[in-house]
């Protein structure tokens, strides 16, 4: 398991990181990345049990291909040291900090991350980072935050905590979170890092969930925090081009292939230049049309 | 390794293991209740046994409650609640797991 | 002997009792000869009774052969107070032939047969303690265990020869005129009982709520009932059923739910008018919902649902995505009163419902059939009669005889705990390889290789990971591991038999 830079990544599922059944079946559902949490969803005196039992479920348990994060516990926790220490040896993807407020927080992290590296022989830099934002602080320290590391693999904003810092809770509208959401994003996009978006945690409001999902996804992020399963499809039916979406992207891509053969620099279409931006953009709407099957092997259509 | 107190880890929730540990001066003595003890029972006394033997412990009672966990959650209960009992969480030995 | 299934049938025990090793799942056209009961002639003004104890009395004889329904499920009254009494009068070596037993039964079954009132039991299947008990040789005579149309067939041919049937229903009148659908413990269509009614010598109804006559609709006959036995109570409504099954929320269900729409509606079958049958378990019941999803969307409607009916496949017909529903159980009160409603919901008995040796039942007309399995083999044996120990604890219900579909779906998780499903052989066979088409597992999907068409068709479906099935038992082995084998003594504790009344598989009693 090598961490990789650029990857489809919109659904991030929470799995509790000391619940067997729920870690072994965690691959079944198609999550572009699962989160093994050690840090809320686990109790004080069980950090020592679930780092263990996620240490050996990252090297035995089938996660079909998903990419693994780990939630470790934050640096003001005497649990910390050994969490970063096991899931380095453990061989994980990317490990995510929770309640970051500073570069410096991160850039401890790598550090304590390279030493753990040498003393197991892990590869050098083959574990990327995350950091979870959940303060006043956290979000005004984003743009730093997110270039304090080349291993930094994306942002994410934590909702209930952050709330809470700023003296109120979670709305339905999600307008306490206005801020904290465009920030996050804005720093990501300029790092060019992943911007994820907080969890949903009410199952029974189906309708509430599309509509914050819509919502994220109009703003421009690249995935959201799951709690559930069922959220997956979900999400990936918001995240899904439209056919014309996948026409243009395609005509993009030909124009490309078109410069490419000819031997220039520079990309046109209907008498246009194509920029970089639209290029990354093609590209994103390409992979994910081929991982939600919209399109076949040689890239027609054929979602519904 | 000395069994300092009684060592417990793991639950008795679905796929899960739970593993108590106390002293012992005649070997590793394996009292195992499990669904799968006909199809599993060797093989589950057989990793809490390995695992108690890396880590150093020789002499044990052993009482696990199995619902059907897997070898590795069985190998991580048991380091879980070895560790406990000699009163050494604060190092976790996680070379003890394969 | 082995049969052609790999099994090895015990020479002795076939030949004593007569026993045909299984040869195929294709049953073609025999000629069968019919059987007829016995009728005592009267004009019926005697046919009330207070006493039990006489009905008993004057008709049961050691020896002789009693049958009850399971339709009140864990409900059951019946069951019971007549058990007791038989107990109670000293009966012997009487044979148990119910259309099933359940969790209610089991304690009076274990005290029948210690007391050797009950020397042998056919049935559907057995659970929970008289499945231990009869797995560790609790019954000198091997259980008989029998598919719902193939008892059916059994009865029809004489292979049981029921002398008394012992029929609970929730409303009768007086001259024995009784449904499933009235009353306090109404539990809908009395589609086992039927076959019962019309074959058993005498036939006994047990009810607490005697009307006025005639009581209509009448699936049981007066022309075919001797006594109305009045009972205070007859059932449990609570125990009988929920209100309405309720869809699983467990996301791995849900997920292989959703592969097996997948797979239905990606099948040739799925056209206008098609025709299905889901069990009541957490998958196969939410396929319902997915399946009722697409249909909307294709506008696509069904002929007809069988099998076990609950609310969510009444619902389909309340709402006109299924024209009907031929309904031999009621697993559900919302089932059972939509049966009382609707006439589109036909109350059908287990032989129109299953029977192999008719002029052709419901089953034949069925196009997708969804089952599930407690294990399936390389060869797509299924098993839904024995644990991964090997102690018994399920039944073959309408399994081998809905799986005569032309496209049998099973579900199942690839592990459960830490049992693989999928094994390279089966502990027992009940519903042969050559009748199953697809297995669905969360991992993905296997498809019986003689069905190239379906391999070609779900090929092309985006999404559908299909592999051989082997693949899905390696990948069951490297999550548990390779299990020791279980070990059995030579001692035969029940006959598995397929449709036609063949053997296809034995059970041993389990070694501890």
């Amino acid at each position: 398991m090598t961490y990789v830079k650029n990857r489809l990544r919109r659904t991030m599922m929470f799995v509790p990181g000391n619940n067997p059944a729920m870690v072994k079946d965690a691959g079944i559902y198609g999550a572009d990345s699962i989160m093994l949490d050690l840090e809320d969803a686990v109790s004080l005196t069980e950090k020592d049990a679930a780092r263990m039992l996620v240490y050996n479920a990252i090297k035995h348990v089938d996660f079909g291909g998903a990419e693994i994060v780990v939630r470790i516990n934050g640096q003001d926790t005497p649990f910390y040291d050994e969490d970063v220490k096991a899931m380095v040896k453990a061989g994980v993807d990317v490990i995510r900090l929770p309640k970051t407020e500073s570069a410096e927080m991160i850039q401890k992290l790598v550090k304590d991350m390279e030493k753990a590296e040498e003393e197991y022989g892990v590869e050098k830099g083959s574990i990327g980072v995350m950091a979870a934002i959940e303060s006043a602080k956290g979000v005004l320290n984003t743009p730093t935050i997110a270039t304090a590391t080349p291993l930094m693999m994306g942002l994410a904003v934590s909702g209930e905590d952050y709330t809470a810092d700023m003296h109120t809770h979670r709305y339905p509208d999600g307008r306490e979170l206005e801020f904290a959401r465009n920030m996050v994003l804005q720093s990501a996009r300029a790092a060019d890092v992943y911007a994820f978006d907080t969890v949903f945690s009410n199952m029974k409001d189906t309708e509430g969930f599309y509509r914050e999902t819509r919502y994220i996804y109009e703003l421009g992020y690249d995935g959201k925090s799951l709690v559930n399963p069922r959220q997956i499809p979900m999400v990936n039916d918001v995240f899904n081009p439209t056919k014309e979406e996948i026409e243009n992207a395609k005509n993009v891509q030909n124009a490309i292939r078109e410069a490419k053969a000819k031997g220039s620099g520079v990309i046109s279409m209907n008498g246009k230049m194509v920029d970089k931006p639209v290029v990354a953009k093609a590209n994103r709407v390409i992979e994910t049309a081929k991982a939600s099957n919209l399109i076949d092997e040689e890239g027609n259509y054929i979602g519904e | 390794m000395e069994i300092k107190t009684i060592g417990v880890a793991g639950t008795l929730e679905s796929s899960d293991i739970q593993i108590m540990i106390s002293k012992g001066n005649d070997g590793i003595q394996i009292d195992l209740d499990s669904e799968v003890i006909k199809a599993y029972g060797d093989q589950i006394k057989k990793v809490i046994t390995d695992t108690l033997e890396k880590f150093g412990i020789s002499n044990a009672k052993v009482k696990a409650t199995d619902k059907g966990a897997l070898d590795c959650v069985i190998a991580a209960r048991t380091l879980a609640a070895a560790q406990r009992a000699t009163e050494t969480t604060d190092k976790p030995e996680l070379e003890v797991l394969q | 002997m082995e049969n052609k299934v790999n099994r090895e049938l015990p020479d002795n025990l076939m030949s004593e009792m007569n026993l045909k090793p299984f040869t195929s799942a294709t049953i073609g056209n025999p000629e069968v000869q019919r059987v007829a009961p016995k009728v005592r002639v009267t004009a019926g003004e005697d046919k009330v009774v207070d006493s039990l104890d006489d009905v008993i009395k004057n008709n049961l004889k050691d020896g002789m052969t009693i049958s009850f329904h399971h339709h009140f499920r864990n409900g059951d009254f019946a069951f019971n107070k007549v058990m007791d009494k038989i107990i109670n009068m000293g009966y012997k070596d009487l044979t148990l032939a119910p259309s099933s037993l359940t969790g209610v039964m089991n304690d009076k079954v274990i005290e029948a047969i210690k007391k050797g009132v009950i020397t042998n039991i056919v049935s559907s299947g057995m659970r929970g303690s008289l499945g231990d008990f009869i797995s560790h040789g609790g019954l000198k005579n091997p259980v008989i265990f029998r598919s719902h149309g193939n008892r059916a067939r059994a009865i029809e041919e004489g292979d049981i020869k029921i002398d008394i049937a012992f029929l609970g229903v929730p409303v009768s009148d007086p001259a024995g005129n009784a449904n499933g659908q009235d009353g306090d413990a109404v539990f809908g269509s009395l589609g086992y009982a039927l076959i019962d009614a019309q074959y058993a010598d005498k036939v006994v109804l047990l009810t607490d709520n005697i009307v006025e006559y005639p009581n209509t609709p009448a699936s049981i006959k007066q022309d075919q009932v001797d006594y109305v036995v009045k009972v205070d109570k007859i059932g449990d409504p609570d125990k009988i059923g929920s209100g309405a099954t309720r869809f699983t929320k467990d996301p791995k269900e849900l997920k292989i739910a959703q592969m097996v729409n997948q797979v239905i509606i990606n099948s040739p079958y799925y056209k206008q008018g098609f025709s299905f049958q889901t069990g009541s378990g957490g998958a196969a019941l939410a396929v319902t919902r997915y399946l009722r999803q697409s249909m909307l969307d294709d506008g696509i409607t069904a002929s007809f649902a069988l099998g076990g009916i609950t609310k969510p496949t009444t619902d389909l017909l309340a709402e006109g995505l299924v024209k009907k529903i031929m309904d031999v159980q009621d697993f559900d009160k919302g089932a059972a009163a939509s049966m009382a409603q609707n006439k589109d919901q036909q109350e059908i008995d287990a032989s129109w419902y299953a029977d192999p040796h008719n002029k052709g039942a419901v089953v034949n007309n069925l196009d997708v059939a969804i089952l599930s399995a407690l294990q399936i083999d390389t060869d797509f044996n299924v098993n839904v009669m024995t644990g991964s120990d090997g102690v018994i604890r399920g039944a073959i219900g309408g399994h081998q005889d809905a799986a005569n579909a032309k496209m049998t779906i099973i579900t199942a998780p690839l592990v459960r705990g830490r049992n693989a499903t999928v094994v390279p052989s089966v502990e027992t066979v009940v519903t042969p390889g050559d009748s199953i088409d697809v297995l669905v597992t969360e991992r993905g999907i296997a498809i019986n290789p003689k069905r190239q068409d379906l391999i070609a068709a779900f090929g092309k479906v985006p999404g559908l990971q299909i592999l051989d099935i082997k693949e899905l038992q390696k990948m069951a082995e490297g999550q548990v591991g390779i299990p020791k084998p279980l070990e059995y003594t030579d001692r035969t504790v029940a006959l598995v038999e397929y449709r036609d009344g063949s053997i296809i598989d034995t059970i041993k009693q389990v070694k501890d």
